[in-house]
């Protein structure tokens, strides 16, 4: 789409468009040209000298049983942070969608969490399952359940998944019930009126409706649970117990700011954000390009 | 079941939610006002007790273990957060302004460039980005923790999106009157915006409170610690965490962005959900 009516003049509009040019160049395309450059080169152990390795840092990364294990692990922790933020999302959303008492309430008490950081969420989950201090952690022990997330791997994980999810439910759950609202009233009379009734009613005429918005928060929740909950992880357990919870975003950072490790860190993030252009392709499928064109 | 059992269905799994999603939050405020050591021992209680309020004026001046004064973090979280949701808007709506209103050599170059930025979330050129900003000397300073989050391509996606709605007759009422093209942007543009400025502000101010990756990695300086990134300090201590007082700030750090949806929901619900489709 193109306006009709526009303004003359390009040096006006050259001026108004240059300081987010600039921006963009200095701070995203360059690094991201850098961190392509890195990736192909290689720094002797005292950081003195650089030589170019090829796709080298690539084929090692790619060998490394440990990348490959976190690999598995970001796509599992991926998996489980989106189907349960989506899935508690789609049910409030259609609950709060009927036309029940008290709606306005419900919605504004369901909204907040949106507000909260994903290393907030961190802490007020380690709070509640705190294995000496946390009020749900300490009665786990109490009744004989050996819980402590920072020496069990799999508790961990688990941990930071309902962490992550639980602050991506209001996301969702905003989403979903402004897909709901969307859908014409008329077509939901009609298939009261033919006799569709509650469980098949959704699955026949309300779910195929809601599709874009399910396809839609898909990428965007799997973006989130690929990057954004770098601080979630990272609060709860700094990736471990050993490395149960080092999700690739951690590695990056583990290996190039701890460990730095320049050029393996910098093969990484190539290989990460190959993964965010083949999201964002896919949300541009589903979207119908309709952002852009 | 009886039809009326059948309806109180809805609200109990609403209301189980809305409890759900408050806990973590009640334990903070109750368990910030109890004792630490009582905390440590693992019996917070879920009542508040009213006499431990004064943890609030304790960690605003003086911190806790791990950290310094909050007073000072919620500062610096603040002008974070209003830097970059102010940057962001300023430097979005003339990019926008100036491909939807003009033709002018690479518009749409330029466009793409700028959308390119969506698949680059700074988690991905963390060190490159890091590289960048030492060789600008830009490290530790505010300016530094700022500016590489202000670029977005969010921000004039979604404005360009309102300005293509502006009807034509609107446009040429102003060219007719003798507006010009910046006269136009700053009387009539800007206004008629005015709530699609306030939604992108409630997401942009959430985004720029919430931010930890990058001002963990920018700034190492305790003095440029923001809210965020001092709380997950306090919880890091190996000995003695005080935890009343990492509840105290946890409360204090959730108060503004919850604030501003809250205060905010009319228009953040409509622009988030208009703006990304």
């Amino acid at each position: 789409m193109e306006r009709r009516t526009l303004f003359p003049g390009r040096l006006l509009p050259a001026l108004l468009i240059l300081p987010q040019l600039v921006l963009t160049v200095v701070f995203f395309l360059w690094p991201a040209v850098q961190a392509i450059r890195s990736s192909l080169e290689r720094e002797d152990a005292f950081g003195t000298s650089t030589e170019f390795v090829g796709l080298d840092n690539f084929t090692d990364l790619f060998a490394d049983p440990l990348y490959l294990a976190a690999i598995g692990r970001t796509v599992v922790f991926c998996a489980c942070v989106t189907a349960l933020s989506m899935g508690v999302a789609l049910v409030l959303a259609v609950l709060a969608d009927t036309e029940i008492r008290g709606r306005a309430f419900y919605r504004t008490m369901l909204i907040w969490p949106y507000a909260v950081a994903p290393a907030m969420a961190a802490v007020l989950w380690v709070l509640m399952f705190h294995p000496q201090i946390g009020l749900v952690g300490a009665w786990l022990n109490r009744i004989g359940i050996a819980w402590d997330y920072k020496l069990d791997g799999t508790q961990a994980m688990a941990l930071v998944i309902l962490a992550a999810a639980w602050k991506q439910i209001s996301y969702n759950f905003i989403f979903f019930l402004a897909g709901l609202q969307a859908i014409p009233k008329t077509i939901i009379e009609a298939a009261r009126i033919d006799g569709a009734r509650g469980l098949r009613r959704f699955r026949t005429i309300i779910l195929p409706l809601l599709m874009p918005t399910v396809y839609f928060l898909l990428v965007v929740d799997l973006v989130y649970a690929a990057f954004d909950t770098f601080a979630t992880v990272y609060a709860v357990n700094g990736g471990g117990p050993g490395q149960s919870t080092q999700t690739l975003v951690l590695k990056v950072y583990l290996d190039g700011v701890v460990n730095a490790n320049v050029g393996a860190s910098s093969a990484q993030s190539v290989v990460l954000m190959a993964g965010v252009i083949v999201l964002c392709a896919l949300q541009f499928r589903f979207l119908g390009r309709k952002a852009v064109t | 079941m009886s039809r009326r059992a059948l309806n109180l269905i809805p609200h109990a799994v609403l209301i189980l939610a809305i409890l759900l999603f408050a806990l973590p939050i009640w334990i903070a405020i109750a368990g910030s006002t109890q004792d630490s050591a009582v905390i440590a021992r693992g019996e917070v209680s879920l009542v508040p007790n009213l006499s431990g309020l004064g943890v609030y004026r304790d960690v605003l001046m003086d911190g806790s273990a791990g950290a310094g004064p909050v007073w000072r973090a919620l500062l610096v979280s603040a002008g974070m957060a209003l830097a970059i949701a102010f940057g962001k808007i300023a430097l979005s709506l003339p990019s926008a302004y100036a491909v939807t209103f003009f033709r002018f050599p690479f518009r749409m170059a330029a466009f793409w460039l700028i959308f390119l930025t969506l698949m680059l979330p700074v988690e991905v050129r963390l060190i490159p980005t890091f590289q960048v900003m030492s060789s600008l000397d830009l490290i530790n300073s505010f300016t530094g923790l700022t500016i590489p989050l202000i670029a977005s391509a969010t921000a004039t996606l979604l404005f360009r999106q309102t300005f293509l709605a502006v009807p034509d007759e609107l446009v040429e009422a102003a060219r007719i009157d003798g507006a010009g093209p910046l006269r136009f942007l700053r009387d009539i543009l800007i206004p008629v915006s005015g709530a699609n400025i306030a939604a992108l502000f409630v997401i942009l101010f959430v985004y720029g409170w919430n931010q930890y990756l990058w001002p963990l990695l920018v700034a190492t300086d305790p003095k440029l610690d923001t809210v965020v990134i001092s709380i997950v300090k306090m919880i890091g201590v190996d000995t003695a965490t005080e935890w009343n007082k990492v509840m105290a700030t946890a409360v204090l750090a959730l108060i503004p962005p919850v604030a501003v949806v809250l205060l905010m929901q009319r228009w953040f619900v409509k622009g988030l959900t208009e703006g990304d489709k």
